[in-house]
């Protein structure tokens, strides 16, 4: 068995009177793709929102990479190279792509005196080799908001790459973007775990996408984890296909 | 640099340089437009290129006004006894001692407002949106009314300055040379700042802060020395102000609030936040109008600037230089390629 990226530790998060995560425990193996499905509203966003240290969990425990984060800052846990997106696809919109890129270079050694420093040749270099990864690179000059939403996407996914993560969670990132051109992100996403060895970890709506894509699937429904497995495994599963049809 | 931005600098400086000999008698009005500049320049820093309304930059102006004034005076004399008098007492500066306590003075008013800055940047930055415009304009008034009411200080009777040891003239052309320094300087800074990573981490905030959070950005960081460097030119400004004026006093003065604190946001606004040219045209606009409407609309002029405001604000958000961006957006590196041109870097695939 290889080393695990991500643990969680029977997580708890309740907003008021509402349970969004109740008792779930998980684990993302180093180098893999792993899924993460359940109906609207069973807690996947706010699983991320934990992990990625947007708000303090109630209980419960989450490693990465056998280091307990749950008490760490947003911007603390990224230096340590777990790196999210977000399912409203965010960019800077009045800067250029390049620009987008640059900002998104990792800041786990940055000092005080770098911020006064211009971006090394080779940084601009990796930026325009990861937006041509992309399929952007002609647009590398554009402000970003000028781009489709579908591009938008991609430059995030570019982002994220550029700040060297060593596992990567992506809300929905196929979510909003035309049949045609998901292929070739579900392409661009294998390419980056295998190339880079960056482990996924996604939340997906789309099964096609997540059961191509992934090699374990969790499924939550109503803030419990209900199910996990293989992608064939959770596709027949009843329970999942209850949580998502309601029973007949 | 291109030729145009080469000739315009050179202008500019020609200007800067002739302005006081060709203009003798403006001489304090076009020394107060460089600071109304260095104001715009310093403003548009938190306001326009990070995304941080600041209502209350004038606290620095103030409170190096203070600094500075408490040393000149310090130097020779004891500060209280000295404020408690009125200006009753009239102590005499050799000209080494007020230029020692001058150049003392200045120095420690930058290094004070820094010192301050970074104080207030650990309460005012956990804030943002409407409410750090509001927590830095509740930091101004309580400055100001602190100052008031603390006696060493002189209070709300204010503090008449050491007197400049030389002729009027001599006066004005010391103080005209020292606000065209740091306004140049002021101005070159930033132009660099802008270009290395910290222009683009400012950017990056204003356009969204959670974003940069998330990419591991060190963003308190950024905020702290950008207010830092507004906090270090105000001043500066403050203390040269104060000793051109010659008199000072809390509210009018050294903490004007409606005045000087909302021409500093008025003036970016007009000429085009977040930009560098902007707020320079912004300042040089708005002053001449400010200065024309106190001399043919006196009693009318803060309708006819409120007016201004509100003009800009509802139907021009973006400046003058803002809209010229929109229109003409190669002017300013934006540039929008064909897809068949060269399509590709050396290296492919990453």
């Amino acid at each position: 068995m290889s080393a695990l990226a991500i643990e969680l530790h029977n997580v708890s998060k309740a907003y008021g009177a509402i349970v969004a995560n109740r008792d779930v425990s998980l684990k993302v193996e180093e180098g893999s793709i792993t899924g993460l499905i359940g109906p609207n509203g069973s807690g996947k966003t706010t699983l991320f929102n934990s992990i990625a240290g947007y708000h303090p969990i109630d209980s419960g425990s989450i490693l990465f990479e056998g280091r307990e984060i749950s008490k760490l800052s947003v911007q603390q846990i990224a230096r340590l190279g777990l790196v999210r997106t977000f399912q409203q696809t965010r960019i800077f919109s009045k800067m250029d792509c390049v620009h987008n890129l640059l900002i998104a270079m990792p800041h786990r050694d940055s000092e005080y005196g770098h911020m006064f420093r211009h971006y090394p040749p080779e940084t601009v270099e990796k930026a325009e080799r990861l937006l041509e990864f992309v399929g952007l690179y002609s647009k590398r000059r554009l402000i970003a908001g000028s781009l489709s939403f579908g591009q938008q996407k991609l430059l995030e996914f570019a982002m994220a790459l550029m700040n060297e993560p060593k596992a990567l969670l992506l809300d929905e990132p196929t979510a909003g973007i035309n049949p045609t051109l998901i292929n070739g992100l579900i392409d661009r996403l294998k390419r980056a775990n295998e190339e880079f060895g960056i482990t996924l970890f996604v939340i997906e709506h789309n099964m096609r996408v997540v059961m191509n894509l992934a090699q374990h699937i969790y499924c939550l429904s109503r803030g419990e984890l209900l199910a996990h497995g293989s992608p064939d495994r959770i596709q027949n599963d009843q329970r999942v296909v209850e949580a998502y049809l309601g029973t007949q | 640099m291109t030729p145009r931005s080469r000739i315009l600098h050179i202008a500019l400086l020609v200007f800067a340089v002739t302005a006081p000999f060709v203009f003798p008698n403006y001489t304090v009005a076009i020394s107060v437009l460089w600071m109304m500049v260095m104001f715009s320049l310093t403003w548009d820093t938190l306001g326009g290129q990070m995304g941080y309304n600041s209502l209350g930059n004038i606290t620095f102006f103030g409170l190096g006004m203070y600094i500075s004034a408490v040393t000149q005076i310090a130097i020779r004399y004891d500060v209280g006894k000295y404020t408690a008098a009125y200006g009753a007492i009239k102590v005499d500066f050799t000209p080494h001692q007020y230029y020692l306590g001058l150049g003392l003075g200045i120095a420690l008013a930058a290094l004070g407002c820094v010192i301050v800055a970074v104080i207030l940047s650990w309460i005012l930055f956990g804030l943002r949106g409407p409410y750090f415009a509001i927590g830095t304009l509740g930091v101004a008034i309580a400055a100001a009314e602190l100052t008031a009411a603390w006696g060493y200080v002189g209070g709300g009777g204010g503090i008449a300055m050491p007197v400049f040891p030389g002729p009027p003239r001599e006066r004005g052309l010391f103080f005209y040379a020292g606000f065209v320094l740091v306004a140049i300087v002021c101005y070159l800074f930033l132009r660099w700042l802008y270009g290395t990573r910290f222009g683009l981490a400012l950017n990056a905030i204003r356009d969204d802060e959670d974003k940069a959070e998330a990419l591991g950005l060190h963003t308190r960081r950024y905020k702290t020395v950008a207010w830092c460097t507004s906090a270090f030119f105000l001043g500066i400004a403050g203390a040269l102000f104060g000793n051109m004026t010659g008199f000072i006093e809390p509210l009018e003065v050294a903490y004007p609030v409606l005045t000087f604190n909302i021409f500093m946001v008025a003036m970016p606004l007009l000429g085009g936040k977040g930009t560098l040219w902007g707020p320079i045209l912004g300042a040089v606009l708005f002053d001449v109008l400010r200065e024309a409407t106190w001399t043919y609309l006196l009693g009318w002029q803060y309708v006819a600037l409120g007016l201004l405001i509100t003009v800009n604000v509802v139907y021009f958000q973006q400046g003058i230089l803002g809209w010229v961006r929109a229109k003409k957006p190669e002017w300013f590196g934006v540039r929008v390629e064909d897809s068949n041109v060269k399509a590709s870097p050396a290296r492919s695939g990453a």
